[in-house]
Order: structure tokens, then sequence, then C-alpha cells
């Protein structure tokens, strides 16, 4: 239980997928055009992030390693378009607002991420808890940014008018340049509490985020990469992974 | 004629219009990453116009011959994420057997492109909004342009203000993405260009 909460604390706080480890930046910056937006794709990102890491952690002993990244991609594929389906039956107007985004939840790269540094090396109840933390963290970071961007584009919080009259909504920031800006700002708010911390003698480093870098500076050494060089690179960095968890674990 | 005028359409709305990195934001990930220089940026948009073009074709076919064909058609994001991945590794071994001067242009970006989100959501964009298979390879090139032309814009606007005096939370990253926020403004102006 106590493994659970800290998976849990790890993923709303410690490695929070979006504003911490900087990851799934496409999403994060499509849906978050209101609260109940980002909300959305926040809870829809949860129920697939915590079923693909439960069903690959289970699988973990049966999927040879050589193809494991084909094979975690038809399992988060397939819960997608479960969801996809559930939503198309049951929420149809959030599915209308998120669009092509909700089957694109399968190349999000904090799903593939995570199943390739944490589900695949821990058993299952740490793992759909794992899930289910970096899948809150993931939700309440698009639904601030989808509230802050409300807030100032529209004068809305939710749909409900909060801003007193005179305020005069700046449409930019529900457009897409306000994505970008709201983004740089966070960024900057990073850099600045990382500085802090560097200065305060607490380096701060990332830990087992599964890609190399994150969405802010995947370049050649990228996630993706990890789809083709079954041979050198792959067999670096699973022990890498294995020793990132089991410095979790300690 | 009506067709060619469509397909007209099609090309300035999705490259210009509704451009796929600023105002769609897919394909962040390159777009933020490979974009220090110009020459990869434009070596990057050179292959993700050529495995954008051909991935549409294909899905575009299988959808039409498979998917619809066997009333599967449920099944498309699982199929065509499949589709991608392996077309991306074959156009690599292929090109580095028989075209060796292409492979050396465009051989480094192509491992990048499979996980880039442009080439899955333009598949399933030519889906949702019915395309054939002629206008879906249309569409599919002229968002690769789109991406093209937003990259390489990028590039040398990061090249010019690489060593421009800034506060120093907004080195690097937060500089570009203000950079890439003030040119959807500028892309915004294309708005009223054509009403599709």
């Amino acid at each position: 239980m106590n493994k659970a909460g800290e998976r849990l604390f790890n993923g709303l706080v410690k490695e929070n997928p979006t504003l911490v480890l900087m990851l799934g930046m496409c999403p994060t910056l499509a849906v978050t055009t209101s609260a109940v937006n980002g909300f959305g794709m926040g809870a829809t990102t949860l129920v697939v992030l915590a079923l693909s890491n439960l069903i690959i952690s289970l699988l973990r002993r049966v999927i040879p390693k050589r193809v494991r990244i084909p094979a975690f991609i038809v399992i988060i594929a397939s819960f997608v378009t479960i969801v996809q389906l559930l939503m198309q039956a049951y929420l149809y107007s959030l599915n209308k607002a998120l669009g092509v985004y909700i089957p694109l939840i399968v190349v999000n790269c904090i799903i593939l991420g995570r199943a390739e540094s944490y589900a695949y090396s821990n058993p299952p109840i740490p793992a759909l808890f794992d899930g289910i933390g970096m899948g809150l963290g993931f939700t309440v970071a698009l639904t601030c940014i989808g509230a802050v961007r409300e807030l100032l584009g529209a004068g809305e919080l939710f749909g409900l008018s909060v801003m007193p009259d005179s305020y005069e909504p700046a449409l930019i920031f529900v457009l897409a340049p306000g994505a970008f800006f709201v983004l740089a700002a966070l960024t900057a708010l990073q850099n600045f509490v990382k500085a802090r911390l560097r200065k305060a003698g607490k380096p701060y480093d990332k830990i087992g985020s599964g890609c190399s870098e994150d969405c802010m500076s995947c370049s050649d050494k990228g996630c993706s990469r990890r789809f083709y060089d079954a041979s050198g690179e792959e067999e670096q960095a699973a022990p890498a992974a294995g020793a990132a968890s089991q410095k979790e674990k300690s | 004629m009506e067709s060619v005028k469509e397909l007209l359409i099609i090309l300035v709305s999705s490259s210009l219009v509704s451009n796929v990195v600023l105002s769609q934001f897919l394909g962040l990930c390159p777009f933020l990453g490979v974009s220090k220089k110009i020459n990869t940026a434009a070596g990057m948009g050179g292959a993700v116009i050529f495995v954008i073009t051909l991935a549409s074709a294909v899905s575009g076919v299988i959808y039409k011959f498979v998917l619809e064909k066997f009333h599967v058609e449920y099944l498309e994001t699982i199929v065509f994420i499949l589709v991608i991945a392996a077309l991306v590794q074959f156009v690599e071994m292929f090109l580095r057997k028989a075209m060796p001067a292409l492979y050396e242009a465009l051989g480094v970006y192509l491992p990048l492109i499979t996980t880039n989100c442009a080439v899955l959501g333009v598949a399933l964009t030519n889906v949702q909004k019915e395309y054939g298979v002629l206008t879906g390879i249309v569409n599919g090139f002229a968002t690769a342009v789109g991406f093209t032309v937003a990259i390489v814009i990028l590039a040398g606007i990061r090249e010019k203000i690489e060593y421009n005096d800034i506060p120093q939370p907004f080195k690097g990253m937060p500089a570009v993405l203000l950079t890439a926020g003030l040119m959807a403004i500028a892309f915004c102006g294309f708005a009223g260009l054509i009403s599709v």
C-alpha cells in the first residue's frame, strides 16, 4: 500500500510528466483550449496509461525483449481504440472536441516511456499505480494549463464566467499562438526553478522518463531511436532503465 | 475540373491555413528538436515530405481495400501505426540499397519520423474527412510541405537569435517557443485566405 502511495506521489509531483519531465507536448498544447478539454484529455490518457501499464507488466515475462516496442504499441493502440469507441458512444461531445488527438494518444511518449522504463521491469500492482499516478499528474497539469488559457482567453472557468465584466478577454490565449506562449512561460519557470535548485546545492536530474531527453530537446538521440537500434543502444538502455527503477525502489 | 480545384484548395489549406505544426501542434518534437540549423531543418523537411506522402498513399489504400472491405474500420489506429512503423523501416532499408545518394541526404532523419505524430495524424485525418486515395495523398503532401515551411523558417530565426541577450530563464527552449508563438500569429493571417 505504501508502495502504491509512493507511485501516486511520484507521478503527481516528483516526476510530473508534463511539468517536470516535459513529455507529451503535442496533446498538451493542442487540447488545452479550456479546462474541460484539458481534463477530458488527461482522464482519457489516464485510463489508457493505467490499463496498458497493468497489461504490459502482467505480460513482461512473455514479451521477448527484441520485439517489446512493437508489442507495447499494439497493446497501447488496442486500449486507445477501446477508449475511443466508448467515448464515441457515451461522451460524444467531448470526443468531438478532442477529435484526432484521441487516437493520437498512441504516440504519446509518456505512455511508451512508462511502459519501457517502469511497467516492463516491475510487478503489476506498482505498475498500475504508476500509470494512475502519471495519468493524474498529466490530468492535473492539463487542467491547470487549460484553466489558465480559458481564464485569460475567454474570462471563463469550466465554462462559467468568473471575470468581472470590465475584463476584455485576450482571445489569443485560446488560439494556437497562446498555447506556445503558455508553454514558453512554463518552460521558463522550470528553468528558473532548476537554476535555483542548482544554486541551493540540490542539482536536478531527470529520472527514468524512458526517453533520453524530454520533448523539448528530442532530436536524433530522442525517443524514436528506440524503435530501431535493437542492437547497441537498447542493450545499454535496458540496464540503465533497470538501474533507475532499482533506485526508485530503494 | 471541379476536382482539380478541390485538390488545389486542399493543397493551400493544409500547407498554410491550418499549418500542421503551428495550428494543429502535430510533429512538435522534431519541429523543436531539429530546428537548430537551416540545413538539417531542410533535410528533416525533405524526409517528412517523402514519408508522409508515401504513408498517406499506403494507409489510404489499406483503408479502402482492406479495412473497409472487411468492415473492420475500428482497427484503423492499430493498423496505421504498425503500417507506418514498418513502412519507415522498409523505406530506410530500400533507400540504403537502391538509392545511396538519397539515403545519404535523408537517412539520419528517417528513424525520427516513426513516432512523429504528424504521420499518424495525417493518415487519421484523411479517414475522418473521408478523402479518397488521391485526395489523401495530396493532403499528406501539402501537410508535409507546411511542416517544411514552418521548420525552415524557425531554423532561420533560431540561427539569428542564438546569441541574443535574453533573460536567463528564457534562454534556450522558452525563446524558441515564443518564436513559434509569434510565427503562429503570423500564420493566423492565412486564416481568411480560403474557406473550406
